[in-house]
């Protein structure tokens, strides 16, 4: 099971980056480079809006194909398949992204559409096996239970697997979303637009303050998304089974 | 009233061995079934079939008279509450929800099944106020074996299926929940078929008890019925070489006990079933002292609703051969003998006497 990873020990990490990078770099070189950072701002504003439509692209795609494909391997019919659909997901997971947004151009041409099918495939497949996983795991005693006390198949997946498998289900959202918002630069190899070109285009010209100012923005939205999505699992997630809201015993 | 009629369960290929093999037994409304026997023996399968959780390959289940494959699979199971060993209780749900699920499920407003649930916790012990909105993980294992039950009663079933419902229970406990549970049966008559692995928990609880081995029903009866006559040695090993005490336990003083006619605080010569001694009451009726067999044991007695086997105990304790019996407040009624409680062993059942008539045997939770 995925768990809550702990947001403090990255922060206390990246202070420490600071500060070891703080021995290399004198103050009015960084005064100058943050000036040359910020030149890059209306650019970084544009650019992220085309990032953050391409991630609610890419978020709405796969939830909405993944969370439904998950629920229905879970299901005791597919049993017999799940098993092999989950390997095959998992060799899927190892492809690299670049190498699946290279297959989606192949297909579907340049543009923002090849970039979002490939991000999609490949923010897909955790959330696919998170949600089947998930709901597989819910103690049989429960099902036992809702079956023994008279509830349809529906009724036992929406109000006692779907909501004690949340937990998982949404750790797998969040988890491949964030990624999907990292690796939502790559988009711009294909000509999705996005962050990435500030960072490819700062690679080829050797300008590194381009590179940054599109790399940092990248890092910062990823962080927030996370934090987003932590919100949802904070609130959504029943309060009975909800690992970040303890309950007193 | 459930009927089992050549009840049947065959894994795999017909012909391969039966889970369950042609068992034939009816409860009676009201009753409490225990279903009993070694792992593997067939009786959670056979229990499982009554609300088609799994479905018979021969034979049917009758629940009053009507065939239960008549009706529909999920409207069987709402009239029908099921408990098992590991609660099953959702997570997920306030402990008013879990309550509420099938109430809910059978369209009641939200502010009746909050109130069923009210009502129900307060049956089963636990106060409301404390535990309405607390969630399972909150409880110990006692209490949501509690809400367990209570959630099984919520739509007021006439039928229960319990599933070694206090088995994972702790020995304190479990006896507390046992009193609790033939308490609120002695109001609700449910009719009620539970498995358990534990023969003095069936002594305890059953009207009727049916014990399997290897998927056949070997003995259905009384437990007096099964205790003074096991069909085969496989039923006597299994209720064991001690059964003549289980019997006891479920027999009270009351049911046995002579009555004396007595002036109040005078001593009375006791000269009856062979014991000889004296009482001494005062001017209340209270036992003041007790010289039984030649010993002078203080104020000793015993209450009417106290089941033989403490009483048998209290006497090889003393070493005495009658004790007297007192009522609640502690006024002497009457004496209860040893060779009462000898006949009471070796009575067969059938030829029970008048006493009977108010045998239900059952402890009720103040017992003691």
């Amino acid at each position: 099971m995925l768990r809550h990873s702990n947001n403090w020990r990255w922060h206390r990490a990246g202070l420490l980056a600071c500060l070891v990078l703080g021995m290399f770099v004198t103050e009015a070189q960084a005064a100058e480079f943050g000036g040359q950072l910020l030149g890059y701002r209306s650019e970084v504003q544009y650019l992220l809006g085309q990032h953050i439509k391409l991630v609610a692209l890419v978020a709405f795609f796969s939830i909405g194909l993944g969370v439904p494909l998950g629920i229905w391997l879970s299901r005791p019919g597919m049993r017999r398949y799940s098993e092999g659909v989950m390997q095959l997901l998992n060799i899927g997971t190892t492809v690299p992204t670049l190498a699946k947004l290279a297959i989606a151009m192949l297909f579907f041409g340049l543009g923002t559409g090849s970039a979002v099918i490939g991000l999609t495939i490949a923010t897909l497949m955790p959330i696919v096996r998170n949600t089947c996983v998930g709901l597989q795991n819910v103690s049989p005693e429960l099902l036992d239970a809702a079956r023994g006390l008279g509830m349809r198949h529906a009724q036992i997946l929406w109000r006692v697997e779907f909501p004690n498998a949340l937990n998982v289900i949404v750790s797998g959202i969040r988890t491949s979303i964030t990624y999907a918002t990292g690796t939502a630069a790559l988009a711009f190899l294909i000509g999705g637009g996005g962050l990435g070109e500030l960072i490819f285009t700062g690679i080829d010209t050797n300008e590194p303050a381009m590179m940054l100012a599109g790399a940092i923005s990248t890092c910062l939205l990823a962080v927030i998304v996370d934090l987003l999505l932590y919100q949802i699992q904070y609130w959504l997630i029943p309060r009975g089974v909800n690992p970040y809201r303890p309950l007193r015993t | 009233m459930i009927t089992l009629e050549n009840l049947s369960k065959v894994y795999g290929a017909p012909g391969t061995e039966a889970a369950v093999d042609d068992v034939s037994l009816t409860i009676g409304s009201g009753e409490i079934c225990v279903l009993i026997g070694p792992s593997g023996c067939g009786k959670t399968t056979t229990m499982r079939m009554v609300n088609r959780l799994i479905t018979p390959t021969g034979g049917r289940v009758l629940i009053d008279n009507q065939d239960t494959t008549a009706i529909d699979t999920v409207a069987l199971r709402r009239s029908i509450g099921y408990v098992i060993q590991q609660v099953g209780l959702f997570p997920n749900m306030t402990v008013e929800e879990n309550i509420g699920v099938v109430p809910r499920l059978l369209g009641w407003d939200r502010a009746r099944s909050r109130a069923r649930a009210a009502e129900l916790l307060d049956m089963v012990g636990l106060d409301v106020g404390q535990f309405l909105g607390r969630y399972p993980n909150q409880l110990s294992g006692g209490q949501q074996q509690r809400v367990g039950v209570a959630r099984a009663l919520a739509a007021d079933p006439p039928v229960l299926l319990m599933d070694e419902p206090f088995g994972a229970i702790d020995p304190i406990n479990r006896a507390t929940i046992q009193d609790q549970f033939l308490a609120m049966q002695q109001k609700l008559k449910k009719t009620v078929l539970l498995v358990s692995h534990d023969i003095d928990e069936a002594v305890k609880m059953a009207d009727r008890i049916a014990i399997f081995r290897a998927g056949r029903l070997e003995q259905a009866g009384t437990p007096d019925e099964i205790l003074i006559a096991p069909a085969n040695d496989f039923v006597s090993g299994f209720v064991g070489p001690d059964r003549a005490l289980k019997r006891l336990r479920r027999k009270r003083v009351s049911q046995i006990h002579i009555p004396l006619v007595y002036n109040m605080g005078q001593q009375i010569a006791v000269a009856v079933d062979g014991c000889h001694g004296t009482i001494q009451v005062d001017v209340g009726g209270l036992v003041v002292s007790v010289t039984a067999d030649g010993r002078a044991i203080g104020p000793a007695s015993v209450r009417m609703d106290t089941d033989l086997r403490v009483v048998v105990s209290e006497m090889l304790r003393l070493a005495i051969s009658w004790l007297p019996c007192v009522d609640g407040e502690g006024r002497l009624l009457g004496i209860v003998t040893q060779a009462a409680i000898s006949r009471q062993v070796n009575r067969v059942s059938g030829e029970a006497s008048s006493d009977d008539a108010s045998d239900q045997g059952k402890p009720n939770a103040a017992t003691l």
